[in-house]
């Protein structure tokens, strides 16, 4: 299986084709609902004065996103009250919820690659393609799997999300991933919606 | 006088948590040995059953999403449920605390994580039901991740656009669509819960409930046992697989229950579980405490 460390280079991501299993090596961020309306209000549409910390926090995303991967994962985390954080579990969660957010973060920060679960939609296959970037499907519920991948809790940002939506900097070592949208405008996730549509539509042709 | 069943509770949440019930692990072993060797269903079947081993072994959560607590007690007369509800609420705080549970309710006006799995009198969700005094308490727990919630749909019969009338026939149109809508989303594969009848909120609660028999259970209408055979077998056909990655197991078992209606309203309600599906059960009697 191929390893790849991030940050990872334009080469690679356009290197990469849908249907590859890849393992992941470095500095990632976690980031989902909460996360994504927060970065395209306060600093891309700017529909939101920043406020708090906001704009430090930015400066920090900056430097963390460039080059690197976005991980929609809620993680049950050990370590809160001590600050001695660890990750118990940490699956992906659905990513199409982030769909009218994604193509745009990436372009923004320079995200190569969002990891997550069930595939995303048109708009951000075209940021895949744009950017360039990939997406990642990691297998779903298979959270204390993941959780032993992630070697270090390096920090964490917007605690006052709350745990799940919070953006936790993590150190990762061998992440298995699956590539699903590639660079080049390919999506697994087209191919089999429209291979079932086809399958559903004789089913629901057939006599009870 | 009752007894305090609060850490007795908490161990509950702790297995339902981190051990995924025999049945259902049964049923995914047989699924990987479908798959082609080499494809990614097969390496996604791989890494389930190893996170299901690792999660039993260091009782972690097999998913970080610890979902929807629901809590289904069986009390008999004379019980407090009253008492039986703050103990349920405490075990679950300190389950969350102890890292078996995520901090799951969300104040869905401000924004705010409770941060102990308690919000409000409807999380988490507790149903009571009596029984005689000389039958055990027992209380099951579902827990249900909010990827596979989301792809829960309702359909009002008869639906045009699929062509489904007010029968069977119908049912199994919408069932079908819910599955294909779904694609990999709710972690297939899935299992599903099919509650024909009722008021909305009636139906989309019964089809959660009919959930919690065994795998492999079916109605005793022969009817409807051969339409949740069917509807396993045609869901498989459409090549989704887990995780929507393409394979042979899209759905691992179907379960229909049936309600009564109002004469205008024919809903179907279509509960899909993903494949992680946690339910447990522990039994009162006297002072032992028994877990399924």
């Amino acid at each position: 299986m191929r390893e790849i460390s991030l940050p990872i280079s334009d080469e690679t991501i356009r290197s990469l084709h849908v249907g590859e299993p890849v393992t992941l090596t470095g500095t990632m961020i976690t980031g989902r609902d909460a996360a994504h309306k927060w970065m395209i209000e306060t600093f891309i549409k700017k529909t939101r004065e920043p406020k708090g910390d906001d704009l430090q926090v930015y400066e920090e995303l900056k430097k963390i996103l460039n080059g690197s991967v976005i991980y929609h994962c809620g993680p049950v985390v050990s370590g809160l009250d001590t600050k001695q954080y660890k990750f118990v579990a940490a699956g992906p969660t659905t990513s199409i919820r982030e769909e009218p957010y994604q193509a745009d973060v990436m372009k923004h920060f320079n995200v190569k690659g969002v990891i997550g679960k069930g595939g995303m939609g048109p708009k951000t296959s075209k940021g895949c393609q744009e950017t360039p970037g990939v997406y990642f499907h990691a297998i779903g519920g298979a959270a204390s799997f993941i959780a032993q991948r992630v070697t270090k809790v390096l920090g964490v940002y917007k605690m006052e999300f709350g745990v799940p939506e919070a953006m936790w900097v993590i150190e990762v070592k061998d992440f298995p991933v699956v590539v699903t949208m590639d660079a080049h405008g390919a999506s697994q996730h087209t191919a089999i919606d429209e291979g079932s549509k086809k399958v559903l539509d004789d089913l629901l042709a057939k006599p009870y | 006088m009752q007894p305090d069943l609060t850490e007795k509770i908490m161990e509950l949440i702790r297995r339902t948590s981190s051990s995924l019930p025999p049945d259902v692990e049964k049923r995914l072993r047989e699924a990987v040995e479908k798959e082609e060797p080499g494809s990614a269903a097969r390496g996604a079947f791989e890494t389930i059953l190893k996170n299901v081993e690792l999660a039993r072994t260091d009782s972690t959560p097999i998913c970080q999403d610890t979902g929807t607590p629901i809590f289904y007690v069986h009390y008999p007369e004379g019980w407090s449920t009253r008492k039986l509800r703050e103990q349920i609420r405490g075990a679950l705080a300190e389950a969350t605390k102890k890292s078996f549970m995520r901090p799951n309710a969300v104040d869905a006006i401000y924004d705010k994580n409770s941060g102990n799995n308690l919000g409000g009198e409807d999380f988490p969700s507790i149903h009571f039901e009596e029984i005689d005094a000389d039958q055990p308490l027992t209380i099951e727990l579902m827990l249900k991740g909010g990827g596979c919630e989301n792809v829960g749909r309702q359909y009002s019969l008869p639906d045009n656009s699929l062509g489904a009338g007010r029968d069977l026939a119908g049912v199994r149109k919408v069932a079908l669509d819910a599955v294909q809508k779904a694609q990999g989303q709710g972690c297939a594969p899935g299992i599903l819960g099919i509650a024909i009848g009722g008021d909305r909120g009636s139906s989309y609660a019964k089809s959660k409930e009919v959930l919690l028999s065994q795998m492999g259970t079916r109605n005793s209408d022969p009817e409807l046992a051969k339409l949740e055979e069917r509807l396993t077998s045609e869901a498989n056909q459409m090549g989704i697989g887990p995780m929507g990655f393409g394979g042979k197991t899209t759905v691992l078992d179907t379960k229909i229950t049936g309600m009564h209606r109002l004469p205008a309203s024919y809903f179907v309600s279509v509960s899909y579980m993903c494949w992680a599906y946690r339910r447990r059960k522990m039994t009162v009697k006297g002072n032992e405490v028994e877990y399924n």
